[in-house]
């Protein structure tokens, strides 16, 4: 907040040092970009709210067949014309919250070791970037490679405590997620724990904190709402990924036993069978997942935005 | 500034000129013909539609959109043809608005695969195939599978079906079939290209079933003929209407479309009467208006069009079973023909043979 305010207060001295000479042009030119800039910016909240129109409005006949039981009912099929999300629903968030339950020990280790403890240097420098790089590997490449590899590995966990030995399902789908939102979490984490003022740390440790006790009792809880936010906009990516989980998850739009058992998620039912749908019904209430699916990210990221905001009041 | 405000107006202005370029009407050289629609008949297309290039100099555009876009496309005009591996319904050919001509290409089967120890070349009916897929059998040394493979072994195993997940012509044909073979399926599941399955898993497109199937010991799927012979799968033999054990191969798919049919060639040939014909095939079509006279279509257009078409039923055949593609039977292309020559320009016929 100070940094940017610095900023800004630079800018205008600098810009206030040219304005003496040619106002007039200066200020015409300057009327135009800023004109242009605003259209540009504003086009962007004008596509956001075109999106949303067009989903409601797609939605509609969906609305109208299947009202409000749409977001109660289990049954999903396209044959006989039932519509019914539930499944898909419970589908995405238990996927995503057990993947950010498995990612946090990970993202908060490394979040720690990168903003407290190895702060610079060969090594730190050498696990920022194979974060970087895990984050930008495509999420058809995690799929494969849950495939390949954790399918096996997961069957012959469930061989061992005894359920259906599928290899794939909620698990699976869930350990390739959170793997996918590690790198996220852990960055955002990393640099909220790196903001920590020096002089909260220095009077913990001059009280006669070790380095452990200083973490848990001063760097933990100041930068817990932060690392809070940083979470739940990783769970946010969470929700929509599509690629991965379909290869993984079963594809079954059967209600969920158990957190093994195949299932489905709502991006994943859309990509499955948006392409192939030719009933109007069927498409509208494809779409109508869509708007629901976008309300669950609206949530969850309104939420992590909240609790940012908290987070600087608090500073 | 003037510089990057120039830049930013160039940009827009590249922008609105990119954006009036992509809104003119597609369809303006009558040396290129547009295609758009079914997936599964796509390497057989490329592979008509390139040597059509080669010898003839038209150039035909299809794109692999999936047969419900292809027939969408059609409907709204904006392409030539469209192809489709389900035939369009009385209803979707009235809300399109015109009579419509349905040319059949070549065609496809579904083939039931599996993953046990061994790999026994397995024998199935199709009353176990619905069980198996509605749930009711769950072993693999199950009396009605053994009955039907005498002397070979099968384990004590539970059968996970594999099943497409995403909407697909593949699911359409098999469902199709399941319909006919059994009530209880009709009746709970029915047909289309997406179902509510009763079990099993769901996997995207055939290479995902082959590998869930690879991935799952006792898992048994289906897949698309053409993707189980190129990839070495093992295929049980099923029992056709004749009760003959059939292998499902090129010739024995042709075979199962050696029927009576009617003229506008919209028929399933699932469940085949053909005595050898393997009966989970089916045909896939080009889609295309009967009077070709709209939108300011140009007669030369159209020409190339028909002549297009008829080049596919007849010396477009010899491509299909070097990829895996049955090729039409003879009673086949006879309707065909009488298709292609019912295709009017302004009331008159456009091929004059």
């Amino acid at each position: 907040m100070q940094d940017s305010l610095f900023c800004s207060s630079n800018l205008r001295r600098i810009s206030s040092g040219f304005s003496p000479e040619g106002n007039n042009v200066q200020g015409a030119s300057d009327k135009v970009f800023r004109a242009t800039l605003t259209l540009i910016a504003l086009s962007m909240v004008v596509l956001l709210c075109v999106m949303v129109m067009t989903l409601v409005v797609n939605s509609v006949p969906a609305f109208r067949a299947t009202g409000f039981r749409f977001f109660s009912s289990t049954t999903w099929d396209p044959v006989f014309k039932q519509y019914g999300s539930l499944v898909f629903l419970v589908g995405t968030l238990l996927t995503s919250f057990i993947a950010l339950a498995l990612s946090i020990p990970f993202a908060l280790s490394i979040a720690l070791f990168l903003g407290e403890y190895y702060r610079e240097g060969i090594f730190s420098s050498l696990l920022k970037s194979a974060i970087e790089l895990l984050a930008g590997i495509p999420s058809v490449i995690y799929g494969m490679w849950a495939l390949f590899v954790l399918v096996p590995l997961m069957r012959s966990l469930q061989l061992k405590i005894g359920v259906l030995p599928y290899g794939i399902g909620i698990m699976t789908a869930s350990v390739v997620l959170g793997v996918m939102i590690i790198p996220y979490a852990a960055s955002i984490s990393s640099d909220v724990i790196s903001m920590v003022p020096s002089d909260l740390k220095e009077a913990a440790l001059s009280l006669g904190a070790t380095r452990y006790e200083m973490i848990k009792k001063v760097v933990l809880p100041y930068s817990l709402s932060g690392i809070a936010a940083g979470t739940l906009l990783s769970l946010g990516r969470a929700i929509g990924e599509t690629m991965a989980v379909t290869m993984v998850i079963g594809n079954s739009n059967i209600m969920p036993e158990s957190i093994f058992s195949p299932a489905n998620t709502m991006a994943s039912i859309i990509a499955n069978e948006f392409v192939e749908a030719t009933d109007p019904l069927h498409i509208a209430c494809l779409i109508k997942i869509g708007l629901l699916l976008m309300a669950v990210t609206l949530v969850i990221n309104l939420s992590g935005t909240y609790i940012i905001k908290k987070m600087s009041v608090h500073r | 500034m003037k510089k990057m405000l120039r830049i930013i107006l160039l940009c827009c202005s590249l922008w609105y000129a990119a954006c009036a370029l992509l809104s003119t009407p597609a369809l303006a050289s009558d040396k290129e013909l547009l295609g758009a629609g079914a997936t599964f008949p796509f390497p057989f297309y490329q592979k008509l539609f390139d040597t059509y290039f080669q010898t003839t100099g038209i150039k035909v555009n299809y794109q692999a959109i999936g047969s419900g876009g292809g027939i969408q496309q059609l409907k709204q005009k904006t392409v030539d043809f469209g192809g489709t591996d389900a035939f369009m319904t009385d209803k979707e050919i009235s809300e399109a608005g015109a009579p419509i001509v349905h040319i059949p290409t070549c065609l496809g089967a579904v083939v039931i695969t599996y993953n046990v120890p061994g790999n026994p070349q397995l024998r199935i009916t199709p009353e176990v195939i619905a069980d198996i897929f509605l749930g009711k059998i769950t072993k693999w040394n199950d009396k009605r599978i053994l009955d039907a493979n005498p002397g070979v072994v099968l384990p004590d195993m539970n059968i996970d079906t594999i099943h497409r997940s995403d909407g697909s012509g593949t699911t359409a044909i098999f469902s199709d079939y399941l319909c006919k073979v059994s009530a209880e399926w009709k009746e709970r599941v029915g047909e289309g290209k997406s179902l509510n399955w009763p079990c099993g898993l769901g996997a995207k497109g055939n290479p995902g079933v082959a590998g869930l199937i690879k991935q799952v010991p006792g898992s048994l799927g289906y897949v698309e003929l053409l993707y189980a012979l190129g990839n070495n799968m093992p295929c049980a033999l099923v029992k056709n209407k004749s009760g003959v054990f059939v292998k499902p191969s090129i010739e024995s798919v042709s075979l199962a479309a050696d029927v009576t049919m009617p003229d506008d060639t919209r028929v399933s040939i699932t469940n085949t009467a053909a005595p050898n014909g393997y009966p989970i095939s089916g045909f896939t079509w080009l889609v295309v208006y009967k009077e070709q006279q709209y939108e300011g279509r140009t007669k030369p257009r159209v020409e190339s069009l028909v002549k297009l078409l008829w080049w596919v039923i007849h010396e477009g055949q010899q491509f299909a079973a070097a990829l895996d593609y049955a090729p039409l039977p003879q009673g086949a292309v006879a309707k065909a023909e009488a298709l292609v020559k019912s295709i009017t320009y302004a009331g008159q016929p456009v091929l004059q043979q």
